[in-house]
């Protein structure tokens, strides 16, 4: 199974060691053929809501074309990547004012009209590969652990869009941690905000959010939370409770790092609490 | 308010003010005017209240109340042109290049400070 | 040479203000035949008329073109006037000069050129119009009523006391529907049961009606007087005619199934009846459920039936029926809530529809009507309803206001405070509307005397949070946010027509609006008919609406059922195909596009240079056909005609406008 893979540059830098080498290397086990691509550009980490721009939508169009010329799919692994190329997509798809523009700025060799496909690596785990075939290659199940999956926003909304899991009531992260040997924890809120880049300049608000959130899963009994998404994982970390001795309430993960310790893969997985 | 259209494609008139939007916002207690405010301020014609509220700040693009509206009007879609008028004609970024050092130290992502980036500066 | 009249009327603005009325008849006066041409101000008026006959005699008219509204509207009316006046009705044509000219444009210059080209038309077309004569035939004097709720008791009764025979068609086990689901009923709070029980028992025991329960409508033929039903009459595996109704069967049988009746909330057995007060009291096996019919073990109901009732090797029985006239009462469902995740529904047994709380609330139900949580048996204290939940909501659900939340959430609140006194009401709502008598004097009750809170706001999302349910709303009157830990949420759905609505409708040949409600004739003038004759309405299967009006509507609908049966003979419409057997060249391909069935082959025996030759044409059935005009349009040697609309006369209107 090969796939064409947008990295982007969260991945290279802070959520490398977590996010992405752990997921680079649960690819390799499971025979899952991974190619970066070689000229990825930053996605803007938001999806231009104003249907006016067409400067920030360049970046997405040219890795999609790309994988499209090769024929793959574009696998990505950050929930913002994820969220802005999928929509890109979707935009070229329907036709639209931006499907024209980016297209005559590109002047592309084919003209780009969202006949790619774009996964994210859940989903990749999911629908390309089954959970069930995951579970096969667990060798260090994670019985008798109690984990809150959280979702957030980007990778679930526009529902009709992403469609990625059941918007309301999602599946995909626990079905995981089931294959994973783990026991998924159900609690309120873990479709909720975190407050994403509210944490830029006002850690009020969304220091709240996270509080609700993971207040939330700890009343359920969980003893971890995972997530799928650099900045909720940043937010989550540092903006909830810490204890006395400065420790986070709740340890936060990213769904790989649980990944790769079930598959009872050598490499060190990343510091949790950094 | 012809901008707005321009720039969201939302059709504010289609609002009858049920407030599932603001049922649904995660972000509600700390808005000085409600989203289901926002358009009927909007319908009302007073944009310039709108534009001076805490709220369009606050808005988290979080995409929940777009999602459960029934009248499919897109608030996000909205909040986003108001934001853009705001910075495209008045300027005023809310984030600062200085900014950038500090938030990196404190291990905030690239996604992060590219968003806000995004989001708080024209 | 033809003597062509033409009436234009102004109807009041409706034309008059678009379309130049004076230039009009100028141009008229000037078109091939045309021997008057004249205006009034309401054509259809007594003077319009008068007009109308006094020119057709005065100018020895022989055709009559009439510019006006749709021929929809008032066609009849002036095939009537022109009969009065000695001239064959189908001598006169309609220039719709209104819905489809003055009506749509602004521009009165090009809107009389338009209308000057429509009657030009009109006046070609009629130039060949022939008269024609219809044909009589006899009516079959029995009615057909497709489900058995409310609705269509009422009707059954209607027409079975008028004198005709009527055959009430249910698909469950019992007549009843919907309301012998009900609880109370608003505004008054009498018991739904025992208003309704009665009705079922008259139904059952009227001499006129017979009852076909656990049956369905398979195949309906012909047309109106002559309708020709299949009836699948579904194997009870109980002989009706042996079973005393004792009830040991299903006190003994093994096998548990989710009660319909009780929306889920409590357990049938594989051979039950619905609910007590059903009728008939005879059980039905629910083969799907039976450990006879799935493993061949069992049989417990068999060996304990004291009148030897149980019947393992009945089968599916087919009626054919005839019958002038079908009423059709098919009720509704609640809408799908896979859509509305926000809800939770089906994640949290606490979290219900309105139609579990009257099963929740009502003596018969589960749990004896005490009104507990479905999760642990407690009281509930904090409840919260939601209006609109999936009614008006163009995004995800029905743009329609379901009619009936309103009051029947009213009614809820009151019935929980009666149930639990200890216990509060809140009632999300975007309005609340309580048009009708005693309504919103009720709805104020609740909120006055019974202390139901009304927050203006809809509900964001229920989380589900332990026991509790935490419910994220908003008051828009306070402006304030609202968060309330419920014990149990109830939503109340939109109503839908019945999921396989859309088939019937097929199946009926009748029309159905984008969320397949069946439509009426006429929003105002025809409500209770169909586009189709001989086909009413009755009850939700329309539009969503409340018991009076359903009431009130199948008598209507029994009403025009009353009135056709009660004619020995009908009119048929003389506008169907003929062959013209000269040119057919007996391929039939006409056969086959006929949806009507109307056309067979016939054996035609002439004489071609003296010698006997036997080939086959096709023959139109006249009562059959329903003029659509499919056959003439896939006859390839122009032998099939539409009397009325013949090729000739449309490629004339074609010349017409074109030349």
């Amino acid at each position: 199974m090969r796939y064409s893979y947008y990295p982007g540059c969260t991945l290279k830098t802070q959520a490398g060691a977590s996010l992405e080498r752990p997921a680079l290397q649960a690819a390799r086990a499971l025979g899952i053929d991974l190619v970066e691509q070689e000229e990825w550009q930053c996605c803007g980490a938001v999806f231009p809501l104003a249907t006016d721009e067409i400067a920030p939508f360049l970046a997405a169009v040219r890795s999609l074309a790309t994988a499209r010329d090769r024929g793959e799919k574009l696998v990505t692994l950050c929930a913002a990547c994820h969220h802005v190329l999928k929509r890109t997509n979707h935009l070229l798809q329907v036709g639209s004012e931006t499907r024209d523009k980016t297209n005559n700025y590109l002047q592309l060799e084919q003209p780009y009209t969202g006949e790619g496909q774009v996964i994210h690596y859940l989903e990749l785990l999911r629908d390309e590969l089954g959970f069930d075939r995951v579970a096969q290659k667990v060798t260090h199940p994670l019985a008798g652990r109690r984990i809150a999956p959280y979702y957030g926003c980007l990778l679930l909304r526009p529902a009709k869009i992403m469609a990625f899991d059941n918007a309301e009531d999602p599946r995909v992260m626990e079905d995981l941690l089931l294959s994973l040997g783990a026991e998924p924890v159900d609690y309120p809120y873990r479709t909720e905000c975190c407050g994403v880049y509210l944490s830029v300049n006002n850690e009020e608000i969304a220091g709240s959010m996270v509080r609700k959130i993971v207040h939330a899963a700890l009343k359920q009994g969980a003893e971890a939370m995972v997530n799928a998404c650099p900045l909720c994982h940043y937010n989550l970390l540092n903006l909830q409770e810490k204890t006395p001795g400065g420790e986070p309430l709740l340890p936060v993960y990213y769904f790989t790092e649980l990944l790769v310790t079930a598959l009872g893969l050598p490499e060190e997985v990343g510091d949790k609490t950094r | 308010m012809q901008e707005l259209a321009e720039i969201s494609g939302e059709k504010i008139n289609d609002c009858y003010q049920c407030g599932k939007c603001t049922a649904a916002c995660p972000v509600n207690p700390f808005m000085d005017i409600l989203p289901h405010q926002v358009l009927r301020l909007l319908q009302l014609g007073q944009v310039e209240q709108v534009l001076q509220s805490k709220t369009i700040w606050v808005c988290a693009t979080c995409f929940t109340c777009a999602g459960r509206c029934p009248r499919d009007v897109d608030l996000s879609v909205v909040m986003e042109a108001l934001r853009a008028i705001l910075l495209r004609q008045r300027g005023g970024s809310r984030l600062k290049g200085e900014d950038m050092p500090c938030l990196i130290r404190k291990g905030m992502p690239e996604q992060g400070i590219v968003s806000g980036f995004r989001k708080y500066t024209k | 040479m033809r003597r062509i009249g033409v009436f234009i009327c102004w109807c009041g603005t409706n034309i008059a203000a678009t379309v130049d009325i004076e230039t009009v008849i100028k141009e008229a006066r000037e078109m091939p035949g045309v021997v008057y041409a004249g205006d009034n101000k309401y054509m259809c008026s007594e003077t319009g008329q008068t007009q109308i006959k006094g020119t057709i005699v005065q100018q020895k008219l022989d055709r009559v073109v009439i510019a006006s509204c749709s021929p929809r509207m008032h066609e009849l009316t002036f095939r009537k006037t022109a009969a009065a006046a000695g001239l064959n009705p189908y001598l006169v044509e309609i220039a719709n000069v209104r819905e489809h000219c003055s009506w749509v444009h602004k521009d009165k210059d090009a809107a009389t050129v338009k209308a000057v080209a429509l009657i030009r038309t009109a006046v070609a077309k009629a130039a060949l119009d022939t008269g024609l004569e219809p044909q009589e035939f006899v009516v079959t004097r029995r009615a057909l009523v497709i489900g058995g709720g409310i609705a269509g008791i009422q009707a059954a009764l209607d027409i079975a006391e008028a004198g005709y025979a009527v055959d009430l068609v249910e698909r469950t086990p019992s007549i009843g529907g919907r309301m012998a689901q009900l609880d109370k009923t608003f505004p008054t709070l009498d018991c739904s049961a025992c208003i309704l029980t009665p009705k079922m028992v008259d139904a059952a025991a009227h001499p006129n009606i017979n009852l076909l329960t656990y049956s369905e409508v398979e195949e309906v033929e012909g047309y109106v007087g002559n309708f020709e039903v299949t009836i699948r009459q579904k194997a009870r595996s109980v002989d009706a005619a042996k079973c005393t109704g004792c009830g040991l069967c299903f006190e003994k049988c093994p096998s548990k199934v989710k009660s319909e009746f009780d929306e889920g909330l409590a357990l049938r057995k594989a051979i039950y009846v619905p609910f007590p007060q059903a009728v008939p009291n005879i059980p039905v096996i629910d083969r799907d459920h039976c450990r006879w019919f799935s493993k061949k073990k069992c049989g417990v109901c068999k060996k304990v039936c004291p009148a030897s009732a149980v019947d393992f090797e009945q089968s599916d029985v087919l009626i054919k029926q005839k019958y002038g006239a079908i009423v059709v009462a098919t009720g509704f469902d609640l809408i799908g809530f896979e859509i509305f995740g926000e809800f939770g529904y089906g994640k949290h047994p606490d979290i219900i529809t309105s139609m579990e709380f009257e099963r929740l609330v009502n003596a018969s139900g589960p749990g004896g009507g005490k009104l507990l949580k479905p999760s642990n048996q407690q009281p509930p204290k904090n409840v919260v309803f939601v209006h609109c939940v999936g009614s008006r909501d163009k995004s995800r659900g029905k743009p329609y206001c379901s009619k009936i939340c309103c009051m029947y959430t009213a009614k809820h609140a009151v019935l929980l405070k009666e149930k639990h006194p200890e216990a509060q009401a809140y009632v999300f709502y975007i309005d609340v509307r309580t048009a009708g008598k005693d309504f919103e004097e009720f709805h104020r009750r609740a909120v006055e005397e019974y202390a139901a809170v009304y927050l203006r706001g809809l509900v964001g999302k229920v989380f589900p949070s332990g026991d509790k349910l935490l419910v994220n709303g908003v008051d828009t009157l306070s402006n304030q946010a609202v968060e309330i830990e419920a014990d149990l949420v109830v939503l109340a759905a939109a109503l839908t027509p019945r999921h396989d609505a859309e088939g019937l409708a097929r199946m009926l040949g009748i029309g159905s609006d984008a969320h397949n409600f069946f439509v009426e004739a006429h929003p105002k003038l025809r409500p209770v008919e169909s586009h189709t004759a001989g086909l009413f309405l009755a009850g939700t299967c329309q539009g969503p609406r409340d018991i009076p009006e359903t009431v009130a509507q199948a008598g209507a609908a029994a009403a025009k059922a009353i009135a056709l049966l009660n004619k020995e003979t009908l009119l048929s419409d003389p506008c169907v195909s003929a062959v013209d057997e000269s040119l057919c060249t007996g391929c039939l391909a006409c056969l086959k596009v006929c949806p009507y069935k109307a056309i067979s082959d016939k054996p035609l025996t002439e004489k071609v240079h003296g010698r006997q030759r036997r080939r086959l044409v096709a023959e139109v059935n006249k009562a059959l056909c329903q003029g659509c005009g499919a056959c003439s349009a896939a006859c390839r040697p122009g032998a099939m005609n539409l009397l009325g609309f013949s090729n000739e006369q449309l490629l004339a209107e074609v010349d017409a406008i074109c030349l």
